[in-house]
């Protein structure tokens, strides 16, 4: 029942979307949809998902749109392009799909074919060959590690994409003008910063706990570097880019980026020497079950390292061109 | 039948709403939470594939004998996650085409691109016969 509220009102907030001209708003209403997303994944039982859809949809890709749309303006221009022949290949296209459901299986039948093939294996025998509860960790981790290595590589090679497009060389900043930015930010949000510098240990020190614990309950690598990358970026809004960077190194940033690439594929090198498969972790120690545990703490490690780095590395990279553009403009208007 | 296939219907028009949105607006932002609205519909299409009736969260305990089927939370976990360094990229792309044009619509854009095309092509027009009068002249 909950689920039906649930979608009707991401619906609801769906059309919204379309019909806001204030993309503020716009940028709001989707972090709704992201959390609300997030609680419709608890109610269909997909703890781990919800966890990263939170971080994730709520907060993070929020974070990064109301950065964008402070550099590039807040108003959509009214004109659509054919709105009708747009609505009527949406609608061809929605028809379409309608008439394929007809044949899938209902909601939540326990005899659909996705829950045949490798799933009962999944759920009957992980306990014996990989001795971790949490079977979402042991086939993200172990069953499918190639694949996520694969996802790993993507989400790296995003952040360097960013990193290509947005960095600019490091010319000599004018110290006084940035620090007349901070100060009056600092003013103007005093209780926040208070809060929120009670609130970063404990943030922090939760994502470590989602780190290790991913094992026996929801959790892993994923959704500690998300919460981890969060309470930086959180910190990085309210107390100014500068002195986020005092605090992280920029090129240690980079640098954990690519070492928890590395790490996962040292992993898989390691089985391959041991005269195992490619991340057949069995091979790695003497008894099979603590080889497993062994090689999903670190491939944990390495995914945890390589997303919260790259979320960092995306977000620093926004403001700080978001902040040359700021100086731009206040040179030009001194200037004029 | 309503019931059963009610989530199926709901990933569809969320699908169709983010289509429209890519396909009839011309701002760039908007056009990327358009994308993110189709992708979230994707992702709550296996979600909701997965979920069994009487099941629990696929985390082994004791006395349970029925979980949701863990395979497609696996996938969409690293989706989500691949999904937004992605939505990065294309909003990074964003401020670069609001540096270089000065706008992030479409219209302006193409209208702009229409313009240093017409120059150039009346440039090279103008250039081509000067070209041709100094090989007549030498």
């Amino acid at each position: 029942m909950i689920n039906i509220v649930i979608l009707t009102l991401l619906v609801v907030i769906a059309i919204a979307i379309i019909r806001m001209k204030d993309l503020f708003a716009v940028v709001m209403l989707l972090g709704i949809y992201g959390l609300l997303s997030a609680s419709f994944f608890v109610a269909m039982d997909a703890v781990d998902v919800a966890f990263t859809e939170a971080a994730v949809g709520a907060g993070i890709s929020t974070l990064l749109m109301l950065v964008v749309i402070s550099m590039t303006g807040r108003r959509e221009i009214t004109t659509r392009h054919k709105p009708l022949s747009a609505l009527l290949v949406v609608a061809i296209t929605g028809f379409l799909l309608i008439y394929g459901t007809l044949d899938m299986p209902y909601f939540g039948a326990a005899d659909a074919p996705i829950h045949g093939h490798v799933a009962p294996r999944y759920i009957n025998d992980s306990m014996q060959e990989i001795g971790v509860p949490n079977i979402v960790t042991s086939v993200l981790a172990s069953y499918r590690a190639f694949d996520t290595f694969g996802e790993v590589v993507v989400i790296f090679t995003a952040g360097i994409g960013v990193l290509a497009l947005l960095s600019v060389a490091r010319r000599p900043e004018d110290p006084e003008q940035i620090t007349v930015i901070n100060d009056s930010m600092h003013k103007q949000h005093l209780v926040i910063r208070i809060v929120v510098k009670i609130l970063i240990p404990f943030i922090l020190l939760f994502a470590l706990y989602v780190q290790f614990h991913g094992d026996f309950g929801p959790g892993g690598g994923f959704q500690a570097g998300v919460i981890f990358a969060a309470a930086i970026i959180l910190y990085t809004m309210l107390f100014g880019l500068s002195t986020a960077r005092t605090v992280i190194n920029q090129s240690f940033i980079r640098l954990t980026a690519a070492i928890g690439v590395l790490v996962y594929g040292s992993v898989g090198l390691a089985t391959l020497l041991s005269g195992g498969n490619f991340f057949d972790y069995d091979v790695l120690v003497n008894d099979p079950i603590a080889g497993q545990h062994l090689g999903i703490l670190f491939i944990e490690l390495g995914v945890g390292c390589t997303v919260a780095a790259v979320m960092i590395i995306i977000f620093f990279s926004f403001a700080a061109r978001r902040e040359i553009q700021l100086n731009n403009k206040n040179k030009e208007s001194s200037s004029c | 039948m309503l019931m059963g296939l009610f989530n199926h219907w709901v990933v569809i028009a969320l699908m169709m709403i983010g289509l429209y949105i890519v396909i009839a607006h011309g701002n760039l932002i908007k056009k990327i939470v358009g994308l993110t609205l189709f992708q979230t519909s994707v992702f709550i299409f296996y979600i909701s594939m997965a979920k069994v009736n009487g099941g629990t969260a696929p985390i082994l305990a004791d006395d349970i004998t029925q979980y949701s089927n863990p395979l497609p939370h696996v996938l969409i976990l690293t989706a989500i996650v691949v999904g937004i360094a992605t939505t990065a990229l294309a909003l990074s792309l964003v401020v670069r085409i609001k540096e270089t044009y000065g706008s992030i619509e479409e219209e302006n854009i193409q209208h702009q691109d229409n313009q240093s095309l017409e120059q150039s092509n009346s440039k090279k027009a103008s250039t081509a016969p000067k070209d041709s009068k100094q090989e007549n002249q030498a």
